[in-house]
């Protein structure tokens, strides 16, 4: 289980962001996070996996108390994080990296597995370098494949869909639900995808750095559809946003 | 053959107790072992310290080491080896270098290379260079490579410095024929107060020849590197150059490139990029498990590779 408890964060000009925001996701849950752009999801992504540190207020994963944890440490506590912005590196290849991520030498079938899961055909990719010769697209899938190859305790996932055609983004979704039914972690992803929500268990609405609302998708995702302006207008000033 | 020279040729070359095929040990300036192969024949130089090394034409799938070793100080060796490469020949040449100094006096390898590549030969060159060794005396490697690339042959040449090295200038010239390709990857490490030079020539003579030069380097503590390119167009032409360069501490590096085209039809980049390790870098292999440290040391050890 995952708990956030009155997180606060402030931006680097000293501006409140993250107010008082307190969470928790059961284990073995498939959790979307959305919310309008600029809200707090992706600094909310980066607190969990220790790249951001709070102000104040606690992080606590399985009643441990994380929040001191560096980014390391949270990954060996079973944190992962696929970032929204794919990390390029000149030397490394994908198999290195998903070497690391898995701790372990991989086996080619492993690979295999890993790569087919997020749309691309292993052969071309296993062997290429994390460069830019890589386009957006490859590099997202990658990052994601990163994260898959954790196993980890719970995986966050910052925008999967971002740069991802079509047809990869279906196989990413059908990858999510086989995730769900096949691990026994959470998986916590931000998305504004609408198919990406209709396979959440619980949906968090983030907004204006806090949470809007939480709750079972069948709660949440009806009035999330009909009501944009209550997610995109500030908490306590959606007269503001009346037309 | 001394031990020294065992465990740096280990590291160099590839070395496992014995080399297959045709070899040559040069050790602080005389040899350690030769052999010859029916189509790889190596004979001394007559005018000169040095071997004549003749591949024949059609000779596919060897491999040639000529290794050379300086394992004490006070010695300072200079050796010119010509390497003949025949028509459709395909092998691979592997010719590391390792310097050791433990008595306070300088050692130096000063090794000339020149390769003739006769008409559609293909020859993948590699080339370590490692100093070891403690004690005030600098090692010093100081390779020149001159190439001459005749029509549709193809040098790939994979240099590599280790680390060790106090100082080193690397020389390399080459001169393309028609559908020539000369590939270079480079990659030098430094440290300390340690300086390294590497300054290419390539011109591109006749038709449809290319050049392909990609050098990364690493430069920690207090070390200074500099990367000197010039690619010639003089024809119809394709010239690539790239130097990527990464500093720590305070290391620092130079890079001068150079194109120079003077045929409409020549195409030449070059790409530079010196910076620190990015901080995202960092981040992303220590959400894979690695502490900062470990993942810095990935980092330059992928980039080197």
């Amino acid at each position: 289980m995952l708990k956030l408890e009155q997180l606060a964060w402030n931006l680097p000009d000293g501006r409140e962001f993250i107010k008082d925001l307190s969470l928790t996701i059961e284990s073995g849950k498939l959790v979307v996070v959305t919310g309008p752009n600029g809200g707090g999801k992706t600094t909310l992504a980066k607190l969990i996996a220790g790249i951001e540190v709070p102000l104040s207020g606690h992080i606590w994963l399985d009643n441990e108390d994380i929040t001191k944890a560096d980014v390391t440490a949270r990954s060996g506590k079973g944190i992962a994080y696929a970032f929204q912005q794919p990390v390029r590196f000149k030397g490394l290849t994908v198999r290195d990296l998903l070497e690391l991520a898995a701790g372990d030498k991989l086996e080619e079938q492993e690979l295999c597995s890993l790569l087919g899961k997020v749309g691309l055909c292993p052969e071309e990719y296993m062997d290429r370098e994390m460069n830019a010769a890589l386009s957006g697209g490859e590099s997202k899938r990658i990052e994601i494949a990163t994260v898959l190859a954790r196993g980890a305790k719970l995986s966050v996932f910052d925008e999967p869909e971002a740069g991802i055609d079509l047809w990869s983004f279906a196989r990413l979704v059908e990858t999510f639900e086989e995730l769900r039914e096949s691990v026994d972690g959470t998986l916590l992803i931000i998305s504004h995808q609408e198919r990406i929500l209709s396979i959440a268990d619980e949906i968090v609405v983030i907004a204006d750095g806090q949470v809007r609302t939480a709750g079972q998708r069948q709660e949440v995702l009806p009035s999330l559809l009909s009501d944009e302006r209550a997610v995109r207008c500030p908490l306590g000033k959606e007269e503001l946003c009346l037309e | 053959m001394n031990k020294i020279t065992d465990e740096l040729l280990r590291i160099v070359s590839d070395f496992k107790g014995k080399f297959q095929g045709a070899y040559n040990i040069r050790e602080n300036g005389g040899c350690a072992g030769r052999q010859s192969t029916k189509n790889i024949q190596i004979e001394s130089k007559k005018d000169a310290p040095g071997l004549v090394i003749r591949i024949l034409p059609d000779a596919k799938g060897e491999t040639v080491y000529i290794p050379a070793c300086v394992t004490h100080g006070d010695v300072d060796d200079l050796v010119y080896n010509d390497f003949y490469v025949g028509e459709n020949a395909d092998v691979v040449i592997i010719a590391g270098c390792g310097v050791q100094t433990d008595d306070g006096h300088d050692a130096r390898h000063n090794g000339i290379h020149r390769f003739y590549l006769e008409k559609g030969a293909h020859v993948i060159y590699r080339e370590k260079h490692i100093g070891t060794g403690g004690g005030k005396g600098l090692r010093r490697i100081d390779p020149v490579t001159d190439v001459t690339l005749g029509e549709d042959s193809t040098l790939e040449m994979d240099t590599i410095q280790l680390g060790g090295v106090d100082s080193t200038l690397r020389k390399t010239n080459a001169v393309l024929a028609a559908r020539a390709r000369f590939i270079v990857r480079e990659r030098i490490m430094t440290t300390g107060k340690q300086t390294a030079q590497t300054d290419f020539e390539v011109t591109l003579e006749s038709e449809d020849s290319g050049v392909d030069l990609v050098s990364r380097s690493v430069a920690k503590g207090e070390s200074y590197q500099e990367f000197n390119s010039c690619i010639r167009g003089i024809n119809r032409c394709t010239g690539h150059s790239e130097c990527d360069a990464i500093l720590a501490d305070n290391g620092s590096v130079n890079a001068i490139p150079a194109l120079l085209a003077s045929h409409v039809d020549a195409a030449l980049i070059h790409e530079a990029a010196i910076g620190k390790i990015a901080g995202e870098q960092i981040l992303k292999l220590q959400t894979l498990g690695l502490t900062e440290e470990q993942a810095e040391e990935k980092i330059i050890s992928g980039f080197l590779k």
